[in-house]
C-alpha cells in the first residue's frame, strides 16, 4: 500500500498531490525533489527510481518530463509501484487525450477525481479506464494538439498521410465537435530494435522488443479477434539461427518469449495463433514480445576517424538504407562523441543534400547529423574535419565513438510478425467501423563501434 | 493533502494562483454564493472551488475557508460535492470542531438513492480522521457493509480499516473484523474480497502485537480454506488484487507435493502476464513453494528465465531496474541460470545509469569459463566510454571477474592495456585492480610490475589509486628498479599529500622497501618516520611511532611484522553473511531486494507489515533453559566488542573452520581476548608479545591494520570420529547471534518427524526439555502450531567447538528443516546424525 501520490513538474512544483494515509511527514515532495535533483552517490549521475530517506521510500517514474511519485513506509513490491505509477499516467492520458504539464494543470480537478477512485487509503481499487468512467464527472479541457512537440506519440505515424495520427490523442470521454463519436479501432505493431555493430561491421547483438498496442473507440464492447502469422512459434532453443532472411521473404517468426494483457484469451492461440479479446477502453498493450532471432538490419553504418596531420583528423560517416524503396524512414539522427580535445569541426555534406543538418555540440563534444527522411535503398554520407587543441596520444579511435543512430520507419517491421486479420464481433454499433492496423519500427539502441 | 511549503509564492499559472489576499478574496466570494440558488451559481461555485483546491495543492493553507466551503456544499452538483469532500478530508483533522459541521450532510448523503453518492459520502466520512467523531461512523459503516451495491461495499470495507486507525477499540467492539471475515469468503465482488483481505491483514498484524488471538487470526488468513478459495477465483481479481492474493499464497505451507504442483499449475499462466508485478508475485510463490524440492526448484529457475528477460526489455527503465535487481538476487543463488543469456545484460548507450550499473553487476555475476572472454571484451568497450562513471564501473567489473578466476591470462592483459590508455580515471581504477589481482595471483607480478613501473606517480592523483601504487612499490621493491627513489620523492612531498590513507601506505611501503634494499632506502625511511611522527593525523602518527619503536626494539622482529611471508588471498570476504542473503530471499519481490538489505534495516517496527517473515532471532522468546550458570559480566563485554568488530570490519577474511575456536577462548579464560577479535588500536602492543602459537594470527592483524587482507593458512585438523556432547554446555544469546552471523551453513537437511513427536509437540517447551536430555540446548524458540522455530546449540565434550542449529518444524507436514552451523565443520555430519536421532526419539515413551 502507498502513502502518498504526487506529480511534480520539472521545476519541482506540485501539480497534483494526494495524501492517502497521512503517515509520511510534511514536506515529502520537497525532500524528494531535492534528493533527485542533487543525487550524488558514488558517481551515479541519475537518482535510482526508488530510494529511502528516513524510513520513507520514494518511488518515481518519469513520464513526458514529469515526475510521478509515490511514497510509502512499508516494504512493498517495487515493480508493483512502478507498474502502478505508469498505469496512473496512462489512465490520465486516456482521459485527457494528451498528457503533459499543461493538460494536467488545466484538468487537475478531474485528475483528483481519478486518483480518489484509483486508490483508497493506499490500496489500489481499479486502474481500468472503462470502470472509472462511471465515477468521473469533470469534462476534460482538451488542449490544442497542434501545439504538441513533434516527439509526441502521435507523431510517429505522421509520415503516412492516410493515418489520422491525431485520433490516438483524443480523450475516451470527451465528446467531439461533431457530437457523434467515430467508431474506430487502432492496432499498432511497434517494434524497437537494439543492435550493435562491431568495428568490423558484423552484428554483435540484436534484439527486437515489440508490442501490439490497441486503442479502441468502439461502442458496445464487441469481441475482437486478432490473427497473427500461422507459423509463429514461441520459445527459442539455444544457439542463434544462422543466416539472414530478406525482408520480403517468408520464414517462420520465432519469438523468444511474449506476454499478454489480462483481457486476452488464448483459447485458440495454440492451434491457429489467434488472440481474442474484448478490448477495454483506453490504450493498452495486447501483447509484448521479445525476439533475438537474426534479422536484416534496416541500416548499415560505416564510420571512420583518422588523423590527417598534427592537431587534425577527419571523420567519415556513411548510412545505407537496406529496405525497399517504397518505404521511407524519418527523423533520423546520427550522433558520435568526438575526442575531448576537439575544438572545431567543419562539415561537408554530400552534393545536393536536402533536409540534412549538422551540428557540433561543444559542451559534450558530440557530432550530430540529422536527416529528415531516407528512402529505402539510398545511401548518405558526411565528412567532418576536426581541429584539436592538443596532440592525441595513443589510439584516436579509442577517444571517440561509438556512433549511435535513432530513426522511425513507418509501415515496416523487422520481425515480420503480422496481424493477418482483425475481426470485430457483431455487437458493434456501426456496420463497418474504421480499423487501423499500423506498423512502425524504431531504434532503441542502434550502435556502431569504431 | 499538500503540506504548506515555505516558498509557496510561485508563478501564477492557471492552476496556481498565489497570495494571502487571494484567500480572503475567495472567502468573501464563497460567502456571497453560499445561499444562492440562482441559475449559474453552481458554475461560479465550481470555479471558486477549483481555485481553493488548486491553492491547497501547491501548499497554501486554505483551512480558514472551512466554514464557507461547508456552507456551499449544500448542492446536488456531484462535481462540486466531490471537490468539497476532497477539501473537507484534507482539513478536517486540523479543524475538528468545524468537521462536526460536515457530519450532517455526509450522513445524509450516506443514505442517498444514488449508490455513487452513498459510496463517496461514506469514504469522505471515514477519511475525516477525527477521533471524537468515530461514534458517527459506526452506523453508516454497518449499513455500508450490507449495501446491495458493490461500490459502496468496497468503500465500506476500507472504511473499516480507516476506523481502526482512528479508534481500534471502536472498530473491534463493533465486530467489524468478523463482518469482513464473512465478506472475504462470501462476497460476489472480487474487489470487496480484495479489500477485506488488505484490511484484515493490516488489522490483525497491528493487533497481534498485543493479542494472541489476533495473531492466530492472522495465521488463519493463510490457512488452506482461504487460500484455496482465493486461488480458485484468481482470474476474476484485478491484476493488483492478484498480486495481493499471491503474496498470501507465498506464505501458505502446503501439506504435500501434489498440492504444490496443483498450485503451480493453476498459476502457471500468470507468468505470461504483461504486468511485471503479477509476474514477480507468481515467481515468489513458485520459488517459495519449491524450496524443499531441489530438482523442481531448478526447473522453476529455467521456467522463469524468459518471462523475466521479457519484463526487463519491455517495461519502463524503472521497471527494468526493479526486475534486474531480482535477477541479480537469483543469479547469486544460481549463477548458471543466465550464463548463456549474458548478452541480455550488455548495456545500451541510452539507458539510465542506474540500469547500466545493475547490468554490469549481472555481467560480473554470470561470468563463467565459457563466456568470460566475450563479457570482458564487451566490458573493455565500456571502459573507453564517454560516460565516465560507467567506464569506471566497467573496469571494476573486469577486475571482479578476474578475481573469480576465469581466464585470468587474458584479463591481466586487458587490465594492463587499461594502464596504457592514459586516461586518468582508467589508470586509477586499473591500478586498484592490479593491486587486488596481485594479492590473489602473485605469479603475475613480473608482467604487472613491468607495466606499473612505467606509470609516473605524478599522473596518479586519486587516493585509492595512489595507495595501490605505493603498496606495489613496497611489496615489489626488489623487482622495481627505482622503487626506493620513487618512494623517496613521495616522502619529500609528504606535506602536499592530503589523504591520510596514502600517507599510511607510504609509511608501510618505505618500511618494506627498507627491509629489501636497506642502503638505498635508509634516507627515505628516516624522512618518512620523522614526517610521520610530526603528522597531525592520529593514525599516521601512531603508525610512525609504532614502526619507530619496533625498529628500536629489534629489527628482525620488525621485519617479521612488516614483511612476513604471505599467502595469496584465495577468496575475498563476502560483505554479506549468508543469513542476510537468505533473509533477503525470503523477502523476494520487495524493496529488500533493490536495497540489498533485509527490511528490518530500513523499515520502522510499526510499518514492518505483513510482507516479511517476523521470525527474527531477537524477536523470539529467549528460553529460560538457555543456560544454568550465571554469565560472567566480563565475558558479555568482550562479546559486545566482538559484535562491534564483526559489523564494522567487513573486509575481514576468516577461515571459520580453522580459527573458529579462537572465538570461544574468552568464555573459558575469561581474560586474554584472542588476537583476531581485538579492537585494532590494541594491536601494536599485543603483537610484540605474541607467542609462537599466535604469530600467524597477529601478522594477519597487522595487515588488517594496513588495510590488506590475507587469510590465515592453518590447515584444518581432522577431528576424532566419535562425537559426544557436553551436557553442561553454556552459550549466551549474544554470542549465539554473533556466531550465527559469522559461520556459514555447513549442513542443511530435512527430516520427517514421527507421529508421536507431532502429537507431543503442542508447545515448544516440550521439545526443549527432550532435547536437553540429549545435551542439545535451546537458546530461543517461538511460533504456534503448525509452525515452530527453534534455535539450538551444543558443544563437543572436552572441546570448545560449538554447533548451532536452526530447526523449523511444521507439524501439519510432519517435516523439520534443519540448518547446522559448526565451528568444526568436519564433524557437523556426525552431529547431524546425533541431532536426528535425538529428534526422532521425541514423543516416544
Amino acid at each position: 500500500m502507498i502513502s502518498q501520490f504526487f506529480v511534480l513538474s520539472q521545476r519541482g512544483d506540485n501539480i497534483v498531490f494526494r495524501d492517502y494515509r497521512g503517515e509520511v511527514p510534511k514536506g515529502s515532495a520537497e525532500i524528494f525533489f531535492r534528493k533527485v535533483k542533487f543525487w550524488e552517490d558514488g558517481g551515479l549521475e541519475e537518482a535510482p527510481p526508488v530510494f529511502n530517506v528516513d524510513g520513507v521510500n520514494y518511488f518515481h517514474v518519469k513520464v513526458v518530463g514529469l515526475l510521478f511519485v509515490a511514497t510509502t513506509r512499508v516494504n512493498i513490491s517495487p515493480s508493483f509501484v512502478f507498474e502502478l505509477l505508469q498505469r496512473i499516467a496512462r489512465v490520465i492520458k486516456d482521459y485527457l487525450g494528451i498528457l503533459n504539464e499543461d493538460s494536467l494543470r488545466k484538468n487537475f480537478v478531474l485528475v483528483y477525481e481519478l486518483l480518489d477512485e484509483v486508490i483508497d487509503f493506499g490500496y489500489v481499487q481499479t486502474t481500468s479506464t472503462e470502470l472509472l468512467k462511471s465515477y468521473v464527472f469533470n469534462e476534460p479541457l482538451v488542449i490544442d494538439a497542434a501545439r504538441l512537440s513533434p516527439l509526441g506519440p502521435a507523431a510517429i505515424f505522421s509520415g503516412t498521410k492516410r493515418m489520422p495520427g491525431i485520433a490516438v490523442t483524443k480523450s475516451v470521454v470527451a465528446t467531439e465537435p461533431g457530437g457523434r463519436r467515430r467508431e474506430e479501432i487502432f492496432v499498432d505493431i511497434i517494434e524497437k530494435i537494439s543492435l550493435t555493430f562491431s568495428s568490423s561491421g558484423y552484428i554483435l547483438t540484436s534484439e527486437i522488443d515489440g508490442t501490439i498496442q490497441m486503442k479502441s473507440y468502439l461502442t458496445g464492447n464487441p469481441e475482437i479477434r486478432l490473427a497473427l502469422n500461422e507459423d509463429l512459434s514461441i520459445g527459442r532453443s539455444q544457439g542463434p539461427v544462422s543466416g539472414y532472411r530478406s525482408s520480403s521473404g517468408s520464414g517462420a517468426v520465432i519469438l523468444d518469449d511474449c506476454n499478454f494483457h489480462e483481457s486476452v484469451r488464448l483459447d485458440s492461440f495454440d492451434t491457429n495463433r489467434t488472440l481474442s479479446l474484448i478490448p477495454p477502453d483506453g490504450e493498452f498493450p495486447v501483447m509484448n514480445y521479445r525476439m533475438t532471432q537474426a534479422f536484416k538490419p534496416p541500416f548499415r553504418i560505416n564510420a571512420l576517424i583518422e588523423e590527417t596531420g598534427s592537431l587534425k583528423a577527419e571523420v567519415f560517416l556513411k548510412v545505407s538504407a537496406e529496405f525497399a524503396s517504397s518505404i521511407t524512414a524519418n527523423t533520423i539522427k546520427v550522433q558520435m562523441p568526438l575526442p575531448k580535445y576537439t575544438t572545431r569541426v567543419s562539415f561537408e555534406l554530400e552534393p545536393g543534400a536536402t533536409g540534412q543538418t549538422t551540428d557540433f555540440k561543444e559542451t559534450n563534444k558530440r557530432l550530430e547529423w540529422s536527416l529528415k527522411k531516407i528512402t529505402g535503398g539510398s545511401e548518405h554520407t558526411l565528412r567532418a574535419k576536426l581541429t584539436f587543441s592538443q596532440e592525441s596520444h595513443g589510439n584516436i579511435t579509442k577517444e571517440s565513438g561509438p556512433v549511435s543512430m535513432t530513426f522511425t520507419i513507418p509501415m515496416y517491421n523487422v520481425s515480420q510478425l503480422q496481424v493477418k486479420y482483425l475481426q470485430i464481433g457483431k455487437k458493434s454499433g456501426t456496420h463497418d467501423p474504421y480499423r487501423w492496423v499500423r506498423y512502425v519500427t524504431q531504434a532503441n539502441s542502434y550502435v556502431a563501434r569504431i | 493533502m499538500a503540506p504548506p511549503l515555505p516558498q509557496s509564492q510561485r508563478s501564477a499559472s492557471p492552476s496556481q494562483p498565489s497570495g494571502k489576499s487571494e484567500v480572503s478574496d475567495l472567502k468573501l466570494q464563497l460567502r456571497q454564493l453560499a445561499g444562492s440558488r440562482a441559475p449559474g451559481a453552481d458554475d461560479s461555485k465550481r470555479d471558486l472551488f477549483k481555485k481553493v483546491i488548486s491553492n491547497m495543492t501547491i501548499g497554501i493553507d486554505v483551512s480558514s475557508l472551512f466554514g464557507e466551503m461547508v456552507m456551499c456544499s449544500a448542492t446536488s452538483d456531484i462535481v462540486l460535492k466531490k471537490m468539497c469532500y476532497l477539501y473537507v478530508g484534507n482539513y478536517a483533522k486540523v479543524n475538528p470542531d468545524l468537521a462536526l459541521l460536515t457530519i450532517n450532510f455526509l450522513q445524509r448523503d450516506c443514505k442517498d438513492q444514488d449508490p455513487m453518492i452513498r459510496g463517496l459520502a461514506l469514504r469522505s466520512l471515514c477519511s475525516l480522521r477525527v477521533a471524537n467523531l468515530v461514534e458517527y461512523l459506526v452506523g453508516p459503516l454497518g449499513s455500508g457493509l450490507k449495501d446491495n451495491n458493490s461500490y459502496v461495499r468496497t468503500v465500506a470495507v476500507i472504511g473499516v480499516l480507516k476506523l481502526y486507525h482512528i479508534s481500534a477499540t471502536t472498530c473491534i467492539d463493533a465486530d467489524f473484523p468478523e463482518t469482513l471475515k464473512h465478506l472475504l469468503l462470501n462476497d460476489p465482488d472480487t474487489q470487496v474480497v480484495a479489500n477485506c483481505l488488505s484490511s484484515l491483514q493490516e488489522i490483525w498484524t497491528l493487533e497481534s502485537t498485543s493479542s494472541e488471538e489476533a495473531s492466530r487470526e492472522r495465521e488463519t488468513l493463510h490457512s488452506k480454506p482461504i487460500v484455496y478459495y482465493l486461488l480458485n477465483r484468481i482470474k476474476e481479481f484485478s491484476e493488483w488484487a492478484q498480486c495481493l492474493v499471491m503474496e498470501l499464497v507465498a506464505k501458505y505451507i502446503p501439506s504435500d507435493n501434489s498440492e504444490i504442483f496443483d498450485i503451480m499449475n493453476l498459476l502457471e499462466d500468470r507468468l505470461q502476464h504483461a504486468n511485471g508485478a503479477v509476474v514477480l508475485a507468481t515467481i515468489k510463490v513458485f520459488l517459495h513453494l519449491t524450496l524443499s524440492m531441489a530438482d523442481v526448484h531448478q526447473q522453476v529457475y529455467e521456467r522463469i528465465k524468459a518471462p523475466l528477460l521479457t519484463q526487463v526489455s519491455s517495461g519502463s527503465p524503472e521497471q527494468s531496474y526493479a526486475i534486474l535487481s531480482h535477477l541479480h538476487l537469483l543469479v547469486m543463488r544460481a549463477p548458471y541460470i543466465f550464463s548463456s543469456d549474458y548478452k541480455h545484460f550488455y548495456c545500451q548507450y541510452n539507458e539510465p545509469s542506474y540500469v547500466k550499473k545493475l547490468k554490469l553487476e549481472m555481467l560480473t555475476a554470470v561470468a563463467n569459463e565459457s563466456n568470460t572472454y566475450e563479457i570482458v571484451t564487451e566490458l573493455c568497450e565500456y571502459a573507453a566510454n564517454v560516460d565516465i562513471p560507467i567506464a569506471r564501473e566497467s573496469i571494476r567489473a573486469v577486475g571482479k571477474i578476474a578475481l573469480q578466476q576465469y581466464d585470468v591470462n587474458a584479463i591481466v592483459d586487458r587490465l594492463l592495456q587499461f594502464l596504457e590508455m592514459e586516461k586518468d580515471y582508467v589508470t586509477s581504477e586499473a591500478l586498484v585492480l592490479v593491486k587486488d589481482l596481485l594479492r590473489k595471483y602473485p605469479q603475475w607480478s613480473q608482467d604487472c610490475i613491468a607495466v606499473v613501473g612505467n606509470i609516473s606517480s605524478k599522473n596518479v592523483q586519486e587516493p585509492k589509486a595512489k595507495a595501490a601504487l605505493i603498496w606495489m612499490l613496497g611489496e615489489y621493491s626488489q623487482d622495481m628498479h627505482d622503487a626506493p627513489y620513487v618512494l623517496e620523492s613521495l616522502v619529500e612531498n609528504w606535506d602536499e599529500e592530503h589523504s591520510p590513507e596514502v600517507r599510511l601506505h607510504l609509511l608501510t611501503s618505505v618500511m618494506k622497501c627498507f627491509f629489501k634494499r636497506p642502503p638505498e632506502t635508509q634516507k627515505a625511511l628516516g624522512a618518512a618516520l620523522a614526517a610521520g611522527l610530526a603528522d597531525f593525523h592520529q593514525d599516521v602518527h601512531d603508525r610512525a611511532l609504532f614502526y619507530y619503536r619496533l625498529l628500536q626494539y629489534n629489527v628482525s622482529v620488525a621485519e617479521s611484522v612488516v614483511n612476513p611471508p604471505k599467502q595469496a588471498v584465495s577468496v575475498f570476504a563476502d560483505t554479506q553473511s549468508s543469513e542476510v542473503k537468505d533473509r533477503i530471499f525470503d523477502e523476494f519481490n520487495s524493496l529488500s531486494v533493490v536495497y540489498q538489505k533485509p527490511s528490518y534495516m530500513f523499515t520502522d517496527k510499526e510499518h514492518r507489515g505483513t510482507l516479511e517473515f517476523s521470525d527474527e532471532l531477537g524477536n523470539l522468546s529467549i528460553s529460560a533453559e538457555s543456560g544454568d550458570s550465571v554469565v560472567p559480566a566480563q565475558r558479555v563485554e568482550e562479546n559486545d566488542k566482538d559484535l562491534l568488530l564483526s559489523t564494522t570490519d567487513k573486509d575481514d577474511v576468516r577461515d571459520p573452520g580453522s580459527n573458529g575456536s579462537a572465538y570461544n577462548a574468552p568464555s573459558y579464560s575469561g581474560s586474554a581476548p584472542s588476537a583476531t577479535s581485538q579492537p585494532l588500536a590494541d594491536l601494536p602492543f599485543s603483537s610484540t608479545s605474541a607467542t609462537g602459537q599466535q604469530a600467524p594470527v597477529s601478522s594477519l592483524a597487522i595487515d588488517d591494520l594496513l588495510g590488506l587482507d590475507f587469510p590465515v593458512g592453518i590447515a584444518t585438523t581432522p577431528s576424532p570420529p566419535p562425537l559426544t556432547l557436553n551436557p553442561k554446555a553454556v552459550l549466551d544469546p549474544g554470542t549465539f547471534q554473533q556466531k550465527w552471523r559469522q559461520l556459514p551453513i555447513s549442513l542443511s537437511e530435512e527430516y520427517s518427524l514421527s507421529p508421536h513427536g507431532i502429537a507431543t509437540l503442542t508447545t515448544p517447551s516440550a521439545l526443549l526439555r527432550h532435547m536437553q536430555n540429549h545435551s542439545i540446548h535451546c537458546i530461543a524458540s517461538g511460533g504456534q502450531s503448525p509452525n515452530f522455530k527453534f534455535f539450538f546449540f551444543a558443544q563437543k565434550a572436552g572441546e570448545a567447538s560449538i554447533y548451532l542449529v536452526e530447526c523449523i518444524i511444521n507439524t501439519s507436514s510432519a517435516k523439520s528443516q534443519i540448518k547446522i552451523k559448526a565451528d568444526d565443520q568436519s564433524s557437523s555430519q556426525a552431529f547431524s546424525t546425533l541431532f536426528q536421532s535425538a529428534l526422532s526419539k521425541f514423543g516416544l515413551p
